[in-house]
């Protein structure tokens, strides 16, 4: 191997210039957790799970560069329990019903909290108000289970072309907005086959239609960690 | 150690799911009734509670009963378990949380479908009601949680042996689920 | 796409979008426009806007949510926005507050039936040494007293506009304490454009590297060498002046571009030249809004002296222009790169770096980003030289700082001290004495004691952007670190995960402590919490946002375990309070 590298963990990884520390690491086979990044869409950063250690400071590694002879850790104590406490922040503002929720399975939300090993938390769960859109024939909006990674803000803007989602508001006010005159999803032009609706990672974004047709035991996550089915 | 490890188990704002899972360990059951002894539970229909090693507590807090018995479980167990989704982050009954308690009441007794004699129940008698569904962690130490709806049988195995043994539960990976 | 009505022409949108470029960067100039147009902005007109700049209408929508002076449900005729900042309200804002709202029938956070007015609190808005201080309709009224209040409930009441209020209302004081070469410096328009053009451009940036100038916002990063390696970048150049000067407890470019504005954009016009820009934009915060005509006449007097517009300075070469812009009530937009979303029409989020915006600014063009004070002082240096700076201050941070003192002193107001005085010396000029300490460079800085106090004013040693907030031994220590965590709580953006949730816990976390129902756990939870925060969010805000708890829980943890209920465990919620009967009314 002639081509740059650095070291995960202290493990060789060869990259290309101007690839990201997740990039590389995708390809070598080694998991970062993470829940904004897809590797079909421009880095998000704002999830913060994929932090790993680089020059000595935490850095997302979704967004930072890989730097040749660089000695990045990711799987330290340290970065596993920020990741998991991310993970508990993630559902104590929110209102991830698992045990309602169609997407339950097959939720990638749910998987890396299960690779993180999140039994609970220590923090007051905040049973936010939010609206929910059934305005749609075959998609619901649940903004209960919405973590704002904007995957379908993305998506819906550079595969589908239709520029459908935004994030509105700020702070814990934040919610997911619909691009359409009357801001709901039914007048959006929304369909089955968006690329939108397949990245949610959670299950914000659902078809009506298929919930609990796969039977527990052979969903996604069922019988595989996220990490050994990571997209 | 000189007596077997004593144990109770409640539920609170629960379905008894947990409970039932807890019945799964089937045979397993026998090997447990050996190295335990059941205090107060509705497996044994025992009212009161006495000391415990170990206290298995299923559901979140709805109402005054759910938070005096909880205190009286944590003050009389050494090790305290949240056992299910409920009890670890409000789970089902916590869908409430996004409502007002008198939203939920009128719905319930007054305006909803098919009731016949609307009326809000009001004896005496009936525990007073939390403005919202709490986790059990918001009042009071919990040791240990296990999440589910209802968490695996064999989790729940998994948990007690670790526990009687005196050793730090950890659940293997594949039984953690939140569903 | 279009559906309903509009409710007035549009053409109001076309005329303004037209003057502003007609392009995304209109967004907040029409947006203000619209907001006093109509005390709000109804989703017809945020189509018409969406449609006019060929913006997705769930971007307006969005830009809209996000400021606090914008807002997409009717406020009242009368738009009342308290600051909440800690200093205000220890200056007993929240009694002037409770005393308007009292007079004018309406509760804080509501608009009154008739819609006449209506009252909400917004962060800082920059008068802590004269406060408790308010905007009306985006105009600044300070030192509310209760007879100020009372005349302006009667104003109200008579429904009497603004513009006719007495104008004494609406007077700011300058406050200037103690000048320095800063302060009492005065540049003659041009002077320092014309040395710089004898010296050129590389004579400029050599002069500027010896001064050893620092960016004065905070960062602390030499101005040179981000003037060089901006000057160095491809593409189409950018000036931009960071005017939001949103930390709480900072007023000092208040002052500076009501009694400098000369000097500012001189060092902006300066910047331009020796980037080869030839736009620049001021961002004004939206508190600031009542020095908008004085900024846009010294602006138009510049381009009457040809120190603006084409050919400058008679040079065929060199043309630059500068457009203020005015921000809407976001702290967020310090940020310098989200100050540049913001200019550009997008929600105020900061960037990931990087790249920086010396390489990628502002439409990702090479852009220089500094603070007022910073393009003020480089002028300075360009008229007299490096040593004009190195005279004073130390090895590692030459010249003089402007700082904003507040709180329990007796002098209020801004100082000039050269950098490398004592805190003591510079606490001693302000009148502060027998204090429980000071919190240096805002909320996002750092608590100092008094055993600290012989420490100095330096980038390497106490570094500010310019906030020096004064508390004295009477306050509370942990009501202070209250009012500072929901001001985080408040201002963050909600981009990612610890600073969104993070900030709103540790709020919730130290309001409980504030109650006396706190325990021990809520210690270790706000520690690491804060190390969360601080080692994994996306920028500045977040990263800084657990610094007053977890530099007073460093320095005087006998405060808060004084407060705890318990060493052992206290719930997060009050089971006796929440608990209600069914039927029965209580």
């Amino acid at each position: 191997m002639n081509g740059p590298t650095f070291t995960i963990d202290g493990r060789s990884v060869p990259f290309t210039e101007g690839q990201s520390i997740i990039q590389a690491a995708r390809e070598a086979g080694i998991y970062i957790p993470h829940l904004c990044y897809h590797p079909e869409f421009r880095p998000h950063g704002s999830c913060r799970l994929c932090v790993v250690e680089a020059g000595g400071r935490s850095v997302p590694a979704c967004s930072t560069p890989a730097v040749a002879g660089q000695q990045v850790r990711n799987r330290t104590e340290r970065l596993d329990r920020m990741r998991r406490t991310l993970v508990e922040l993630l559902f104590v503002e929110g209102n991830h019903f698992c045990p309602a929720c169609p997407k339950s399975g097959n939720c990638k939300l749910q998987a890396v909290g299960y690779w993180l090993r999140m039994l609970d938390t220590p923090f007051p769960y905040l049973f936010p108000r939010r609206e929910l859109d059934a305005s749609h024939h075959d998609v619901l909006l649940d903004r209960d289970r919405c973590i704002f990674c904007e995957l379908c803000v993305r998506a819906s803007r550079e595969v589908d072309r239709k520029n459908l989602f935004a994030i509105g508001g700020k702070g814990t006010r934040c919610r997911l907005l619909v691009n359409s005159p009357d801001g709901r999803l039914g007048s959006s032009g929304l369909s089955l086959g968006d690329r939108a609706l397949q990245v949610c990672p959670t299950g914000a974004l659902l078809p009506r239609k298929g919930a609990f047709h796969v039977p527990v035991g052979r969903r996604l996550y069922d019988g595989r960690s996220i990490a050994e089915s990571d997209e | 150690m000189s007596r077997r490890v004593r144990i109770a188990t409640t539920s609170l704002a629960g379905c008894f799911g947990c409970h039932t899972s807890f019945l799964d360990m089937d045979e397993r059951l026998l090997r447990l009734a050996g190295q335990v002894e059941l205090d107060r539970s509705p497996l044994t229909d025992r009212k009161q509670i006495r000391h415990c090693d170990i206290g298995l507590i299923e559901g979140g807090l709805c109402n005054s009963e759910n938070i005096e018995l909880l205190r009286r479980f944590r003050a009389c167990c050494t090790t305290l378990v949240a056992l299910g989704a409920c009890a670890v982050n409000g789970g089902i009954p916590a869908l409430r949380n996004r409502y007002t308690l008198e939203e939920c009441l009128r719905e319930a007794y007054l305006e909803g479908a098919g009731i016949e004699n609307p009326q809000i129940p009001d004896d005496p008698e009936l525990p007073r009601l939390l403005e919202n569904i709490h986790p059990i962690h918001e009042l009071v130490t919990v040791d240990y949680s296990l999440p589910g709806c209802p968490p695996p049988a064999d989790a729940i195995w998994a948990l007690l042996q670790d526990l009687i043994a005196g050793r730090e539960p950890v659940p293997p990976l594949e039984l953690i689920r939140y569903d | 796409m279009m559906q309903g009505a509009a409710p007035v022409g549009e053409s109001w949108i076309t005329g303004l979008a037209a003057t502003c470029g007609g392009d995304a960067t209109a967004l907040l100039p029409i947006l203000h426009e619209a907001q006093e147009r109509f005390a709000y902005i109804p989703r017809a007109v945020m189509q018409q806007i969406a449609r006019t700049l060929s913006l997705p209408l769930a971007q307006v929508e969005a830009v809209v949510e996000f400021y606090h002076f914008f807002s997409s449900q009717p406020r009242g005729r009368y738009d009342i926005f308290f600051s909440s900042c800690v200093i205000d309200r220890l200056r007993g804002g929240d009694e002037s507050a409770r005393l308007l709202c009292e007079r004018l029938r309406v509760t804080p956070g509501g608009s009154r039936a008739d819609g006449v007015v209506s009252v909400r609190h917004t962060s800082c808005t920059g008068m802590c040494d004269q406060g408790p201080a308010l905007l009306v309709n985006g105009h600044a009224i300070a030192g509310l007293d209760r007879e100020r209040s009372e005349q302006m409930a009667s104003l109200i009441e008579r429904r009497i506009p603004l513009r006719e209020w007495p104008r004494g209302l609406f007077r700011i004081a300058g406050n200037i304490r103690r000048s320095g070469p800063l302060l009492s410096g005065e540049i003659p328009p041009g002077a320092a454009l014309q040395r710089a053009l004898s010296l050129g451009r590389k004579g400029l940036l050599e002069r500027l590297e010896r001064s050893g100038l620092r960016g004065r916002g905070g960062a602390g990063f030499p101005t040179a060498l981000k003037w060089r390696a901006c000057r160095e970048a491809p593409g189409e150049h950018y000036v931009v002046c960071n005017a939001d000067e949103g930390e709480p407890g900072t007023f000092k470019d208040r002052e500076l571009l009501r009694r400098h504005a000369h000097a500012v954009f001189e060092g902006m016009t300066l910047a331009a030249w020796v980037i080869g820009a030839r736009r620049g934009f001021l961002y004004l915060r939206g508190e600031y809004r009542f020095l908008l005509q004085h900024l846009e006449q010294v602006l138009a007097e510049r381009r009457g002296m040809g120190l603006l517009g084409e050919r400058i300075g008679g040079g065929r070469d060199f043309g630059f222009d500068i457009t203020i812009r005015l921000g809407a009530g976001a702290y967020i937009c310090g940020e310098e790169s989200a100050l540049l979303e913001s200019l550009q029409g997008n929600l105020p989020r900061p960037r990931n770096r990087p790249p920086y915006p010396v390489t990628h600014g502002l439409f990702g063009q090479p852009t220089v980003v500094n603070n007022v004070e910073s393009f003020a002082a480089a002028a300075h240096i360009a008229l007299n030289g490096d040593r004009w700076l190195t005279a004073r201050g130390t090895e590692h941070s030459r010249g003089s700082k402007l700082l904003s003192i507040s709180g329990d002193c007796a002098r209020p107001g801004i100082y000039e001290f050269a950098f490398g005085t004592p805190l003591e010396e510079i606490l001693d000029a302000c009148g502060a004495r027998d204090l429980l300490g000071v919190q240096m460079g805002g909320p996002s800085g750092n608590w100092i004691t008094p055993a600290e106090f012989q420490r100095s004013l330096a980038f390497e040693d106490l570094s500010s952007a310019g906030a020096l907030m004064v508390f004295g031994r009477e306050r509370d220590l942990l009501e202070i670190v209250h009012g500072f965590s929901r001001f985080f709580a408040h201002e963050s953006c909600g981009f990612c995960t610890p600073c969104r949730v993070g900030t709103g816990l540790q709020a919730r976390l130290v309001e409980k402590l504030c109650l006396g129902r706190g325990c021990d756990r809520d210690l270790e939870r706000l520690r690491s919490l804060g190390e969360l925060m601080s080692a994994t969010s996306h920028c500045g805000l977040g990263q800084s946002a657990p610094n007053p708890v977890l530099t007073t829980l460093a320095a005087e943890p006998q405060r808060y375990r004084k407060r705890l209920n318990s060493t052992a465990f206290t719930p997060d919620f009050q089971p006796l309070r929440e608990l209600r009967s069914c039927g029965r009314r209580e």
